[in-house]
């Protein structure tokens, strides 16, 4: 890929840049960092507000797409009238909640010239929370005891099983530590209420919160894997800085998940690391978390590489990045103005190529 | 008492250890202590250079070692 060829364009989502940030702003300025200059990026937002819309030196143009509850045909007509103005090479998906949609469309979008490089279904579903204990098990990888329980009678049999304290989690979101059976119970019908059944009750594992950025080729290959210890955790439980780790034994399971499942994209392992240096996988997110920008930084681009493996190329295993390295998140008040908002809201797509900056 | 051999440290007495991200700031006699292990001086050679560097007398200097290693221990920076 040189500056010579022609002109790259990827669509990428999750440009939600708030306080539970969406990785895709973190994501293009990897992709900008690493490929050519005169890539194009076209944005796929959800919400009017999503602060990428608005950055016009991050994203090129940017089209409002369905949600995900809309179903894939929905998402399918809209990404091809956006492929008939952009001629999109690559789409990035960054939601959990999308991802079904689009590894679905997979073949679709090929068949029209878009490129994805995400996980099959199957390796989607064996990692989903609901499944984590038993595909840890299969996969001889360490991860907390749980169950999956529709009622709160289940509750004592948890408690008695698992000890207290124990973790009460929600089908999507949502983790609240439990101390106690009447603590468990009230956190059952509050996670219940918010995101339904099931319940999922998981042993309780104290130790250091690590993350690990993952990307597969889809052979058995870890292209690349940063660990990396959150220094400052927000109210919501994100990172909001960060640093990068020198640990073998991190690199290593992310090499034995990679290998177990094929994985094929980026994802996110949940470590916690227990007092005496066992890492229990939490959560695997099925995609690359809102820190990625960090493994640009570190000396190995998952972004880019994706793209370039998605484009065909093969990407060697990267061996080393720079262990210390460390990422420190900001906000900052972009001004614009509500001829920009209006535009996005009015017709679901920013103006091309450049956005009215004057009032209405 | 060995230091873990990725442990980096800086004149200032900032320590960051890289398998945990951990970091420390140490004073200026705890840094200068931190160094020579780091360059792998024997404890007892360490030791004899701070009686002869500093008014220091031998009894106060061992409680102290014994409180420094400890602080070393539990930060995670010695080989166990």
């Amino acid at each position: 890929m040189d500056d010579n060829n022609q002109q790259l364009v990827i669509a990428v989502t999750g440009l939600n840049a708030i306080d539970s940030p969406g990785p895709g702003v973190a994501v293009i300025r990897a992709l900008r960092d690493d490929l050519p200059k005169n890539i194009r990026i076209i944005g796929l937002a959800y919400e009017t507000l999503e602060p990428g819309i608005y950055l016009h030196d991050i994203v090129d143009k940017t089209y409002q797409i369905p949600y995900p509850s809309a179903g894939s045909d929905a998402l399918l007509a809209r990404l091809q009238y956006i492929h008939q103005k952009e001629n999109i090479n690559v789409l990035i998906p960054n939601f959990d909640a999308e991802l079904y949609n689009f590894i679905k469309l997979g073949p679709a979008l090929k068949s029209i010239g878009i490129q994805t490089f995400l996980p099959t279904q199957q390796q989607f579903e064996a990692r989903d929370k609901i499944n984590l204990y038993q595909f840890g098990v299969q996969h001889g990888l360490m991860v907390p005891m749980d169950k999956i329980i529709y009622s709160s009678n289940e509750l004592f049999s948890c408690g008695e099983a698992m000890g207290y304290p124990l973790v009460v989690k929600g089908k999507f979101y949502d983790a609240i530590v439990a101390n106690t059976l009447e603590e468990a119970q009230k956190a059952f019908y509050k996670l219940a209420a918010k995101w339904g059944f099931p319940i999922i009750v998981q042993q309780f594992i104290a130790g250091t919160e690590i993350n690990i950025a993952v990307l597969g080729d889809g052979k058995g290959n870890a292209i690349s894997a940063i660990p990396m210890r959150k220094l400052y955790i927000t109210d919501k439980g994100k990172a909001w800085a960060g640093i990068t780790l020198q640990d073998e034994t991190l690199i290593q399971l992310a090499q034995t998940f990679v290998q177990a499942t094929n994985w094929k994209g980026g994802c996110e392992l949940e470590i916690m690391r227990t007092a005496n240096g066992s890492p229990y996988i939490m959560e695997i997110n099925p995609r690359f978390p809102a820190w990625i920008y960090l493994t640009a930084g570190a000396g190995q681009n998952q972004p880019a590489a994706l793209v370039k493996m998605a484009m065909g190329e093969t990407v060697e295993p990267y061996k080393d990045y720079a262990v210390g390295k460390m990422f420190i998140r900001y906000a900052w008040d972009h001004i614009t103005d509500v001829s920009e908002f209006q535009q996005i809201s009015g017709y679901g797509e920013t103006a091309s190529p450049t956005p009215p900056k004057e009032g209405l | 008492m060995r230091l873990k051999k990725n442990i980096a440290s800086s004149e200032s007495g900032f320590i960051f250890n890289p398998g945990t991200g951990d970091s420390f700031s140490a004073n200026p006699i705890a840094a200068e202590i931190f160094l020579q292990l780091k360059d792998g001086n024997a404890v007892a050679d360490i030791k004899k250079n701070i009686l002869a560097k500093y008014d220091v007398d031998t009894n106060v200097l061992e409680k102290d070692w014994d409180d420094f290693n400890a602080q070393l221990r539990e930060a995670n920076l010695l080989d166990i």
